[in-house]
């Protein structure tokens, strides 16, 4: 009965979805692509950014990944928009477009 | 070998759960179910089960904590009544949809208001359709045979659904009756051990239970519940041959009394089917060829099961211990003759509303609803349909 959760998309028919619609891994979360959802995109203005990480840790879908001590690029990919990250930017470093693309 | 016993109904369901000895118990207590987690309790406290008791707060929390401890993988079950019941009714359909083979005790007590502590069928009529499994006794007897019978339907891996077994409050519940018990070793043995494949508690197999579900998925499950309900009927008379094998007592999804060359049969369900019965007895004597479909499995409803049993009757009393405030009658009525249409089966039909809130309902109120039915096929008197039995007018 254990499923590959991979295999279930938006055609398969009710016989093949998991009862009760359980999910028998763990993390699955990452594989669906919430930014979809997004209607205002967050740019990330480089130049401007001192690495000062104030907006990592706010980030509600964990969409500003760190390395090194040193911010990366947006994960598009579960970035749902909601801005607080250019809220919270001290430098003017991040700001928000309209739309689902930067 | 059976032990000869008396015992009234939360006695009787209370003793299925000692013998059945399940996991984890979360219930909050409410007249008339109050004595079962009561007794419970003290099996607990006496060592005699290894069931964790919860006392929660409230029956919400009872039936959040019974959903949680079943996810985790322990056979889990609780009791309750009438508001109880409706305080539950939310988690009652994430039981269901979440797939959760757990057992619930309603001792049947009218819904407030206005507030009253007695039987009707309103608590469980009300969870109709909350994709539950709903069985219901005749008497304390039945009350006992069928907690056995609940988790080998709610455990089979067709099924996969709550079950909830249902008695008449004080009527069953804390009426003395003799009853015949099983022995704990075969009981033990016809229930089994609860070994889910997949739950919360399984170290290495991760799984997320209820999560979030988008449009494209969530009617899909839907109709996966619908089918796995469908498939309880076969699994409840599978459950129901074997339980025959060990007891000797036979159980379907209804009973019929002496309805074989029945003109007029009364469909009834719960302790006042004993009251019908006696009825019929004694209409046969006097040559009315009488009978008493008494329902026993509401959810699955065997709506095909019931028209093939009621197509050679010339009329049908339809009896709902439940007002449905909708003018047009009970559940059972609204039900049975929808099913009769859709199998063709063109008989008359008539739907009363008896016993409320505790209400008498006699053998001579049975007797007076034959003859109006021998009176609306014989003499073509019009019945008024949906009318009150015992009402003062």
């Amino acid at each position: 009965m254990r499923t590959d959760v991979s295999k279930i998309n938006e055609t398969t028919p009710h016989t093949g979805l998991t009862e009760g619609l359980m999910i028998f891994g763990a993390g699955t979360s990452k594989e669906f692509k919430t930014g979809e959802w997004r209607t205002n995109t967050p740019v990330f203005l480089e130049d401007k950014c001192k690495q000062c990480l104030l907006c990592a840790p706010v980030c509600p879908d964990s969409c500003i990944p760190v390395t090194d001590g040193k911010r990366e690029k947006f994960d598009m990919d579960h970035c749902k928009g909601c801005g607080i990250c250019a809220k919270v930017c001290p430098f003017g470093a991040i700001e928000m477009k309209e739309g689902i693309e930067a | 070998m059976s032990i000869k016993e008396r015992m009234s109904g939360n006695e009787a369901v209370s003793y299925a759960i000692r013998q059945i000895n399940p996991d984890v118990m979360p219930a909050f207590p409410i007249t008339p179910s109050t004595e079962i987690p009561q007794m419970v309790s003290t099996f607990a406290a006496n060592g005699q089960v290894d069931t964790e008791f919860i006392p929660v707060e409230s029956e919400h929390s009872a039936m959040s904590a019974a959903i949680g401890a079943e996810a985790a993988g322990a056979r889990t079950m609780t009791a309750t009544s009438s508001v109880g019941l409706a305080l539950m009714w939310e988690e009652l359909l994430l039981a269901a949809s979440n797939r959760l083979p757990l057992a619930l005790a309603l001792v049947n007590r009218t819904l407030s208001g206005p507030i009253n502590i007695n039987c009707d069928h309103s608590d469980g009529m009300g969870a109709r359709d909350t994709g539950w499994i709903q069985i219901y006794a005749e008497n304390n007897q039945e009350a006992y045979d069928n907690f056995i019978q609940a988790f080998p339907i709610a455990e089979n891996p067709s099924v996969h659904l709550p079950i909830m077994i249902c008695q008449d409050g004080f009527i069953t519940s804390h009426a003395v009756e003799n009853i015949e018990l099983l022995e704990d070793e075969p009981v033990k043995k016809f229930v089994g051990e609860y070994n889910p494949e997949e739950f919360l508690l399984n170290p290495g197999k991760p799984i997320a239970v209820g999560p979030y579900s988008v449009s494209n998925y969530a009617m899909e499950a839907k109709k996966n519940q619908e089918d796995a309900m469908e498939n309880a009927k076969e699994v409840i008379l599978e459950v129901a041959k074997k339980f025959y094998k060990m007891s000797g007592r036979k159980y379907g999804l209804f009973e019929e009394y002496r309805t074989k060359d029945a003109d007029y049969i009364m469909l009834i369900m719960g302790s006042a089917a004993g009251t019908a019965k006696e009825a019929v007895d004694e209409l046969r004597e006097k040559g009315m060829k009488a009978g008493v479909l008494k329902l026993r499995v509401f959810r699955p409803f065997p709506e095909k099961e019931i028209a093939e049993a009621l197509k050679n009757c010339k009329a049908a009393a339809i009896m709902d211990r439940c007002e449905s405030y909708n003018g047009n009658g009970g559940p059972l009525g609204s039900e049975v003759t929808a099913g009769l249409y859709r199998n063709k089966v063109i008989i008359e039909t008539v739907n009363y509303i008896y016993g409320l809130a505790g209400r008498d309902f006699t053998v001579d109120h049975a007797k007076q609803i034959f003859d109006e039915l021998a009176g609306l096929v014989e003499e073509g008197k019009e019945v008024m349909q949906h009318q009150y039995i015992g009402l003062r007018k």
